[in-house]
């Protein structure tokens, strides 16, 4: 089978400026998914640059934007796909090369939530047990594999992503006040207590519409709110 | 490199409250109108006048109208913050916004009390 591409090429070494190429690839029967494609392209043209490492959707390395909606190419079909299919890198990042965006901004936000377990009660000689239930509230938070797709398909990020945490630095961020283990959930509403950091989320759920974890950052956003209030209701 | 330590700014959960308590408010005194002109059909001039001319009713339109005012301000404001990047500008226009509401909230407390 033959399938018709197009592709957001930039080398800043060598190009002046962006550019889409046309490119087309025979696919053999075991290539399923995009990524399997893609691979084929760089078999042709090894230029072509992209992330990739797990190839099956558990490390986020090659999220990118697939004709105009983010996710990850190694878990999208290449069956359902609108032909050419453009391929560009995610938006709102800035590029490096052809589809790899530079994250540092994705990871600072991260970062800024204290993506850790704080306790400061003395430990226990073996470990900090949580009962079934206390567990079960992590689900559909701790599943995060931190591919940016949300963020780099939320506005609120696009226009500021050096104010606004982002969509999966706040999921990430009620992973841990969610955590019955976790002792800091005052400094950490305080943190988010923010008109850019937290309240730039308007609930518009494109988050919700790309995650390929299928996770619902816009509920978790809605949760942290929510204990924001209790707290001074 | 130097770690600049972000902490939030302590405020933004009263403006976001706020907006929401607001549209409850207008919800209500909507639905109130919607009513009176449904149950009261094919009401006249002097009705629709005499209804205004109720001091609760003006109180109501004051605090719905207000509530209005409000609403507008976080949602307006959340417009410049989200897209007007340069700060000298954004604060203008708040400012602006600001003056545009507050002389908003004369004219209409001078129509509802005017009846």
């Amino acid at each position: 089978m033959k399938m018709q591409f197009k592709i957001y090429r930039y080398n800043p070494d060598v190009d002046a400026k962006p550019y889409m190429q046309d490119c087309e690839v025979e696919l053999e029967p075991t290539d399923k998914k995009l990524l399997d494609a893609l691979v084929r392209l760089k078999v042709v043209d090894d230029t072509l640059s992209f992330r990739r490492s797990c190839r099956e959707g558990v490390c986020g390395s090659d999220a990118m934007n697939i004709n105009g909606k983010n996710g990850l190419a190694c878990v999208t079909d290449v069956a359902g796909l609108k032909q050419p299919v453009e391929i560009r890198p995610l938006p709102g990042l800035p590029v490096i090369r052809d589809l790899i965006v530079d994250m540092t901004q994705f990871f600072k936000q991260y970062n800024s939530i204290k993506p850790y377990v704080i306790n400061d009660t003395p430990p226990p000689s073996h470990e900090r047990l949580q009962s079934p239930k206390d567990r079960e509230e992590l689900d559909g938070l701790y599943e995060c594999i931190l591919c940016a797709c949300c963020s780099t398909s939320c506005p609120s990020f696009w226009w500021n992503p050096d104010k606004f945490v982002g969509p999966a630095g706040l999921l990430a961020a009620y992973r841990f006040i969610a955590d019955t283990r976790d002792t800091a959930t005052n400094e950490r509403l305080d943190n988010l207590e923010d008109p850019y950091r937290l309240f730039r989320c308007h609930s518009i759920m494109n988050c919700v519409d790309v995650c390929p974890k299928h996770l619902n950052p816009t509920k978790a956003i809605g949760k942290i709110k929510e204990l924001m209030v209790k707290r001074i209701a | 490199m130097v770690n600049r330590h972000v902490v939030g700014a302590h405020y933004g959960l009263r403006d976001w409250l706020l907006q929401r308590v607001t549209a409850v408010v207008m919800l209500v005194y909507t639905v109130g109108l919607l009513a009176f002109l449904i149950l009261a059909a094919g009401a006249s001039y002097d009705s629709w006048k005499a209804l205004f001319a109720c001091t609760w009713v003006q109180v109501l339109s004051t605090v719905t109208i207000l509530a209005l005012l409000l609403h507008a301000w976080v949602g307006v404001r959340d417009i410049w913050m989200d897209y007007v990047q340069p700060l000298g500008l954004r604060l203008t226009l708040h400012v602006l916004t600001i003056l545009y509401l507050i002389g908003s909230f004369v004219y209409a407390v001078k129509v509802v009390w005017g009846v």
